[in-house]
């Protein structure tokens, strides 16, 4: 019997990172996964409500882990690393806090979901899905370095995902999937977050440095699985470019993208068009026909 | 009440608080300065995640308000990642943010309270991050109106900005909100 999971998309892949949303759901569809939207989902809080209020960042995740079991489903999928992590990091601390799980289940007037797991798409995708044979395209031209980002993998107690300091799945995915990936050292490296709106040096310093080491490896693309990371790593690079004087000129892509372009999908379908560093120059067959 | 390791004998009114809001003992910190080392941000701390550990066990509860330090942590859960005696730093920083701001502290870098603040109040009406709206909200706390005004131009052109909020969960958030402050009071006061 096949596995159907409980899409949470959560508010960035309706807006900022809209690329993510479709090119996963081509991915999907291309590796016959069967997915289901959350019906009603909420915001899952995210830093604001962790930086201000725990039983309020634990509240809006387990509501839409309660809304997912409603439906009868016990697998989640959640592609934004942040509300991945926010999901299993709820559900880690009402295992280990009774105490806050009998406040948690008065607010949300309802039981607390007991037998829900929570994916990303990388381990969704890395479960026995045959990526191989449904390779069509051709992409040998590209040199990825695949970022993780930080909340996919740590902390490693909560995530338990891959190897916290130097994971390996999106390379081997993207490896399955004929492209090229380079090894790096910034794999799990910070881009700044959400100080991006606030601190906006801090995310153009990191950022740079996140690019500076891409190039030195000879990347011409970086892979992301995060919208946060993406926003900070494409729309914010020019800035960085300007401010420290340098020429990057490196697309980032959704690694579903990537696994979608691979796959025989159009770039139009994939939402490459909406990115601020094109990949015209990269891949000008694709691109433009 | 959370009760206390029993190895603690006598602390700090600030590590107290910290741990009764987050669980985390920071007197298990032995100043390996793992944290520090490790943390993307702390080239622009004025003090470092193990300096922060230590004044909050010395109860220099000025020091630990008036710096910078938990206002720019990213949480990247670095430092909670490595830390040897498994004290989960990043909460620790919340733990500060949080108590800083139920005592009404004003924060040492205001802006990154008034994005708290944009955004949860954006959550409790909408439902879901409605982000246009959420950064009109920040620029209304913080007047710089200008700022990434470009940035924002051209995200609205490639269709990554939503203009009309989708409000389907605002109920639910509401309440949800509502019903945490109540607890938070009523938990304060026991």
């Amino acid at each position: 019997m096949t596995v159907t999971y409980a899409y949470y998309p959560g508010c960035s892949l309706h807006s900022t990172g809209s690329e993510y949303d479709v090119s996963f759901k081509a991915v999907c569809e291309k590796l016959g996964v069967e997915i289901q939207e959350i019906k009603g989902w909420v915001c899952c809080g995210t830093s604001p409500a962790h930086c201000t209020s725990r039983l309020l960042s634990l509240a809006l995740p387990l509501q839409n882990l309660c809304l997912a079991e409603k439906m009868g489903l016990t697998e989640v999928v959640a592609p934004c690393a942040s509300c991945f992590a926010r999901l299993k990091t709820a559900i880690h601390e009402v295992d280990e806090d009774p105490e806050v799980e009998g406040q948690l289940r008065d607010i949300l007037g309802t039981s607390l979901p007991k037998s829900v797991n929570v994916v990303s798409p990388l381990e969704l995708f890395s479960n026995g899905a045959d990526v191989a044979s449904a390779v069509t395209r051709d992409l040998s031209g590209l040199k990825v370095v695949c970022y993780y980002g930080c909340l996919l993998t740590r902390p490693p107690k909560v995530m338990q995902f891959d190897e916290c300091e130097y994971p390996m799945s999106m390379d081997r995915l993207l490896g399955s999937a004929g492209i090229e990936t380079l090894d790096w050292s910034c794999k799990t490296d910070c881009c700044g977050g959400a100080l991006s709106l606030t601190e906006t040096d801090v995310v153009l310093k990191l950022t740079r440095d996140i690019f500076e080491e891409a190039k030195a490896v000879g990347a011409n693309a970086i892979a992301v699985a995060c919208p946060l990371c993406h926003a900070n790593l494409d729309t914010r690079q020019a800035e960085v470019e300007q401010k420290y004087g340098a020429q990057y000129g490196l697309p980032s892509f959704y690694f579903t993208q990537l696994m979608g372009l691979a796959f025989g999908v159009p770039a139009d379908k994939l939402g490459l068009h909406k990115h601020f560093v094109s990949a015209d120059g990269l891949l000008p067959d694709i691109c433009k026909g | 009440m959370a009760e206390l390791s029993p190895t603690i004998l006598s602390q700090s009114g600030l590590a107290e608080a910290v741990f009764k809001e987050s669980g985390q003992n920071v007197n298990l910190c032995y100043q390996c300065r793992k944290c520090a080392a490790g943390c993307p941000i702390s080239y622009a701390m004025d003090y470092k995640p193990a300096q922060l550990i230590h004044a909050i066990r010395l109860g220099m509860d000025d020091l630990v308000f008036g710096s910078k330090t938990v206002w720019l942590c990213a949480s990247c859960e670095t430092c909670t990642t490595r830390c040897p005696q498994e004290v989960d730093v990043a909460k620790v920083m919340d733990a500060v943010k949080i108590i800083a701001l139920r005592q009404g502290v004003k924060p040492a870098i205001p802006r990154v309270a008034s994005f708290y603040r944009a955004a949860l109040a954006n959550i409790k009406k909408c439902g879901r991050m409605f982000e246009l709206g959420m950064i009109v909200g920040l620029k209304l706390r913080t007047f710089e109106f200008f700022k990434d005004a470009g940035l924002g131009m051209k995200m609205m052109k490639k269709g990554k900005l939503k203009v009309v909020p989708s409000l389907g969960g605002a109920w639910t958030t509401w309440k949800i909100f509502r019903r945490v402050k109540r607890f938070e009071k009523k938990n304060r006061n026991s």
